[in-house]
């Protein structure tokens, strides 16, 4: 993948294969440590135990429409690539959480790219289900979260125009903030 | 940007809500972006945007758009399925973000079928 915004869209999007109706996503920046921690939790169907270690296995799937399963070895090769790892924490009926860690400044690590699209194509994509955002580069950080949002607009879904227009505009104003601390 | 707050909100709310219907009634036409990990890498996310892009230009309740998983043709995406009420599903193959634009003026507005870019219907 180009960007890791890409992996953090195709993992999220698991869990929403999994079922699950909040999905948080968490992009933490500390360049003192020059850590870069990506943490995806969902509270789907989990990941049996015995699957668990099979799920970075590119030639293991839980699907049946085609026989590889790439997204979860794809960051954890990237993870690895940048001197960082993945970790996969999960219990059956409660969700899942993927946690990948890379060294900040590593030469082959991918920019975290179009995190404003990723989030736009999760929410839009799948108006139903909760997604709370945080992004934080070292003291400053931002957090979205859709259900606090339809709650403050009386209920009304996030495709509503008003709505998207309001996620859209804060997601740009707040990730243009924290580029431009970068 | 100064944080908004659940005040600020509220007052959008106020405002807007007089403006504006809900986008409630029936959807007639239902796009789906295919979001599994092929069609990530392939380009999904850009056709998906540019998409929402032309949703928010349209004032027409009556269309859903949906992303989805891999539908084991993972050769051809992205791929985008545009269904229509009484109509067969049509799976476009091999999107970009133009070709999006152009769908959905064409097929999903004015109904349609850009063979070009179609790879199949269902």
């Amino acid at each position: 993948m180009k960007e890791l915004s890409l992996h953090i869209l195709d993992v999220a999007e698991n869990g929403i294969s999994a079922g699950a109706d909040r999905i948080r996503i968490e992009v933490l920046e500390d360049r003192r440590d020059n850590r870069l921690t990506l943490k995806i939790a969902d509270n789907g169907k989990g990941i049996p135990t015995d699957q668990i270690d099979r799920a970075i296995d590119p030639f293991y799937t839980s699907r049946t429409t085609r026989r590889v399963g790439l997204g979860l070895s794809f960051l954890d090769a990237a993870a690895v690539r940048c001197g960082g790892h993945m970790r996969i924490q999960s219990d059956l009926g409660k969700g899942t959480e993927i946690v990948a860690e890379f060294v900040h400044d590593h030469i082959d690590r991918a920019p975290l790219g179009d995190m404003i699209g990723t989030m736009i194509t999760l929410i839009m994509g799948s108006p139903t289900i909760d997604f709370e955002y945080r992004h934080q580069v070292d003291d400053d950080e931002f957090m979205l979260d859709t259900r606090e949002i339809k709650e403050s607009f009386g209920g009304r879904p996030v495709t509503d125009p008003q709505v998207f227009q309001y996620v859209m505009t804060t997601l740009r104003a707040s990730e243009k903030r924290l580029a431009e601390k970068g | 940007m100064a944080k908004l707050t659940v005040d600020d909100l509220k007052r959008i709310k106020e405002k807007t809500a007089k403006e504006t219907s809900l986008r409630e009634g029936a959807a007639k036409i239902k796009v789906t972006v295919h979001m599994g990990t092929c069609g990530i890498a392939a380009g999904a996310r850009e056709v998906m945007n540019a998409l929402m892009d032309e949703m928010a230009q349209t004032d027409r309740q009556d269309i859903r758009v949906v992303a989805s998983g891999c539908m084991g043709m993972c050769s051809s995406e992205p791929n985008v399925t545009v269904e229509m009420e009484g109509e067969e599903p049509i799976v476009y193959q091999h999107m970009t973000a133009n070709k999006m634009r152009q769908v959905f003026h064409r097929h999903v507005l004015e109904g349609e079928v850009q063979t070009d870019f179609a790879l199949a219907k269902m």
